[in-house]
């Protein structure tokens, strides 16, 4: 009543606006704010959750990890494993009209494959990407690749999605400067600001998956079911909680751990769980170039030094929402294994002080890069230095922004030149249930990642992953890679979790859960 | 005037070249990396040297220098690395939030600050002297995010009276533009008031304690005439002074209100930028933000000849 009285007296002083023609809108806040438009130049996550709106994909895995056909109508596989024949479905067209063909899907793979490393992987058993026709291509192999449907529907970073030519063909190194794709949403560039607000329209060119395939994660039928869709950057996470509860937004992706009990009560919201598996993997880097971490068995006393759920506990708090994992592949997926955890469950510090002493170790600082404004990894962090401290470690925390700890984390000079000896970051629940897609725990020396474990056997062990033809066989090789990973000290985790997204149940209805990634097809507003 | 004005004018130009010169080198000495920031998490150190390559970012300082200061003679601030578009169209984006929430803060500010400094003067020491000058220690005191979440709390979520967040440009309608910027108006407003009211007590008490004010009165003129004519208009040029001051630092300083507003202004545009790194747009909004203060002193300083006559350019 109150409103009404204050909004009709401002009525009286003020001159009619016109109303809007009523549209159905879907209001959502997402971790991030789209600032990147090109999905394969940048593995934000942010990138892919518009690339999903915007483009479509040759294949979606599913729930169960399992690559479905999405743009593909059909295809072939030769019995020797090294010929893939695909034709795209009937009638599929970009966003502007135009209708997708062959030449745009080479020209797509071919940009994919020279900046992912899951493409890059791939396009390096490809010996030909060729068309038939319009609708008809065929990649050959070199070798029998195993992974090459599970690559192309990829649903972690850098997803493989279908540009249009002219802007396939843009350097893998730069960002395209359109984003018009054959997904279900039409990218409105005018309308963007960075920062704040990306918006998408329904694309009327759209052409779903015939048969009303039930949604799951990036397979089956998707469908644009609202007609505009508004991503909004509220970066103050109270604030966003608040729009949520008075109806402004219908959609928070990432609420913040300490508001779930009042979202839990509040009228209209719901929580739901993104995915089967837990969306986020926390994981302690140790630099293998410079001492003391050079030495395998310094390496191999941090492990001592981990009570994970001390870790969960700082981060998460509720134990609805994390779980301990003693494994390096995500706990609850198809790869889980017991390999080598037997070495990350024994808690104890003196032992490692013991170990590190056996080591080589001398009281030398140890440098942790400390990231202050990171929502996990900053108290993550914090909770490993005073483990380490109370251990009788001298620790050298060198406290900045994540921004900083990202760019520092790069240098592989001594920790006394620049460098560093450690830094806490996490990575997603499903790149990490499998061999291939966790590029964490490779082992690939300077070319690796930051820290650059340097292992041939493990990179062997990859490379044999991807070759397996059978469950039992993959099954048999993550046993076998994770305890060698693990006696590397590849990384040291500790633990996996997930945060629940928030929406109005009153508003909308259909949300597709996926782990890691957001999609936001077939929501439809009530 | 007229060629002080231009002589003002003039005299920016160095003060903007080195703020040029000091905002390009201090934000390269920053740690940080955008390249590292766009490659991603799951990038290699190979591919973000790629990246740095693409954008430039590899060549020496002096060359990345020389280059954009040949943009900026060209009117081009420059391209965001992050969003590819122009920082010039990032900044007009972002211009009318921040002007809208300045103005209507500073109306408020001074509509309210200066009647109850005026009042708080009259009735020096007395209770009404003491409750302004309460308000204006408490206006001091609490931050602007608690009064924020306070105000958040009742008016939006508990009385649904206002919305929550948001900017609603004039364009979409007057109601829906006031609506939004009630609150962050009031919660950034707060500060400005205590403060205008502090000095406009301040000065008035001085002013009322003068010859001429006692003559006014001796005369038997009443009161409003002698507070408002008389005694306000020669308390003014420290209160116009703080008020030019409040300008400035509203321009540049709306940082918490826009974010716990989720007001999609310069002052959250520049903390992104910082926090990605992303140079062009730092640069490009530092420059914009010392130009708006050079220019708000100006009309400042011209300012002071039309309250006092005594004095000339």
């Amino acid at each position: 009543m109150l409103k009404r009285i204050f909004a009709a007296a401002l009525a009286l002083a003020i001159p009619f606006t016109p109303v809007q023609a009523q549209e159905k809108v879907l209001k959502a806040v997402m971790h991030a704010d789209v600032r990147v438009i090109d999905p394969m130049w940048t593995t934000q996550t942010i990138a892919n959750i518009h690339g999903m709106l915007v483009y479509d994909t040759l294949f979606g895995n599913d729930a169960q990890m399992k690559p479905q056909p999405q743009m593909v109508g059909k295809y072939d596989i030769s019995p020797d494993k090294l010929t893939y024949t695909f034709t795209l479905r009937d009638g599929l067209k970009f966003g502007d009209g135009t209708p997708v063909t062959t030449k745009d899907v080479i020209a797509s793979l071919k940009r994919w494959g020279r900046k992912d490393g899951v493409g890059i992987r791939l396009m390096s058993f490809v010996d030909k990407l060729e068309a038939v026709d319009d609708k008809t291509f065929r990649m050959v192999l070199t070798k029998p690749y195993g992974m090459v449907l599970e690559s192309l529907g990829k649903t972690n970073s850098s997803v493989a999605v279908i540009m249009r030519e002219k802007e396939a063909m843009t350097d893998p190194q730069q960002q395209v400067k359109e984003s018009i794709g054959s997904g279900p949403f039409n990218f409105a560039k005018d309308q963007w600001v960075p920062g704040s607000k990306a918006v998408y329209v329904k694309n009327p060119h759209y052409v779903p998956r015939p048969g009303n395939e039930p949604p799951s994660s990036f397979a089956g039928t998707k469908f644009a079911g609202v007609d505009r869709i508004e991503l909004q950057w509220i970066s103050d996470p109270q604030t966003a909680m608040s729009a949520l509860i008075n109806g402004e937004i219908d959609f928070f992706e990432a609420p913040s751990i300490d508001f779930l009990p009042i979202l839990e009560k509040a009228k209209g919201v719901k929580l739901m769980k993104t995915g089967t598996l837990d969306s986020t993997h926390g994981m302690i880097r140790l630099n293998h170039l410079h001492p003391p971490f050079d030495n395998p068995k310094a390496r191999q006393a941090m492990y001592h030094l981990i009570n994970q759920e001390d870790f969960l506990r700082a981060i998460v708090g509720n134990p609805a929402y994390y779980r301990v994992c003693h494994g390096l592949i995500t706990c609850g997926s198809p790869l889980a294994n017991d390999g080598g955890s037997a070495m990350l469950k024994d808690y104890n510090p003196k032992k490692a002080l013991q170990l590190l002493k056996e080591a080589g170790y001398k009281g030398e600082p140890i440098t942790i890069l400390q990231a202050t404004d990171h929502v996990t990894i900053t108290p993550a962090t914090q909770v490993l230095i005073q483990a380490m401290r109370e251990a009788g470690i001298n620790v050298d925390a060198q406290a900045m922004d994540w921004g900083s700890v990202v760019s520092r984390r790069a240098k592989k000079d001594p920790p006394a030149q620049g460098g560093w000896n450690i830094f806490v970051t996490t990575t997603g629940g499903v790149g990490s249930a499998n061999p291939v897609l966790h590029t964490w725990i490779g082992a690939a020396c300077g070319k690796g990642l930051f820290g650059w474990p340097c292992d041939a056997k493990i990179e062997e062990l990859r490379n044999a992953f991807a070759f397996a033809q059978s469950d039992e066989e993959r099954k048999k090789i993550a046993t076998e890679l994770q305890t060698r990973a693990i006696e590397q000290v590849v990384y040291i985790p500790f633990g996996q979790w997930t945060v629940p997204l928030a929406y109005r149940a009153d508003r909308i209805e259909g949300i597709v859960p996926n782990t890691g990634l957001a999609v936001l097809w077939n929501i439809k507003k009530k | 005037m007229t060629a002080y004005i231009v002589r003002r004018l003039f005299a920016t130009l160095p003060v903007m070249a080195v703020v040029a010169i000091f905002v390009f080198f201090l934000i390269r000495f920053a740690p940080g990396d955008p390249a590292a920031i766009i490659a991603g998490e799951d990038a290699t150190a190979e591919a973000i040297a790629q990246v740095r390559a693409k954008l430039g970012l590899d060549r020496p300082f002096m060359e990345q220098f020389v280059i954009w200061i040949l943009q900026m003679m060209q009117g081009d601030l420059g391209v965001s690395i992050f969003s590819n578009l122009p920082v010039s169209r990032l900044i007009v984006q972002r211009l009318e939030p921040t002007v809208a929430l300045t103005l209507s803060t500073l109306f408020v500010a001074v509509a309210l600050a200066i009647p109850i400094g005026v009042l708080a003067a009259w009735k020096a020491r007395k209770l009404v002297d003491r409750l302004v000058m309460g308000f204006a220690v408490l206006g001091f005191a609490m931050p602007v995010f608690v009064l924020a979440y306070i105000l958040i709390y009742f008016f939006a979520v508990q009385w649904q009276l206002l919305p929550v967040q948001g900017y609603r440009p004039i364009a979409e309608g007057l109601w829906p533009f006031v609506e939004s910027l009630i609150l962050p108006s009031v919660a950034l407003g707060v500060t400005y008031m205590a403060l205008i009211a502090r000095i406009t007590r301040a000065s008035m008490l001085e002013v009322l304690a003068q010859d001429y004010i006692r003559t006014a009165n001796a005369k038997g003129l009443a009161t409003d005439r002698v507070l408002l004519l008389h005694a306000l208009k020669n308390a003014a040029v420290p209160i116009v002074t703080v008020i030019g001051i409040g300008i400035a630092l509203l321009i540049s300083g709306v940082v918490i209100t826009e974010t716990v507003f989720n007001i999609p202004g310069l002052g959250r545009l520049t903390v992104d930028a910082v926090l990605k790194r992303d140079y062009p747009v730092v640069q490009g909004l530092i420059l914009v933000f010392a130009a708006a203060k050079v220019l708000v002193n100006l009309i400042i300083d011209i300012s002071y000849a039309f309250l006092d006559p005594r004095i000339r350019y």
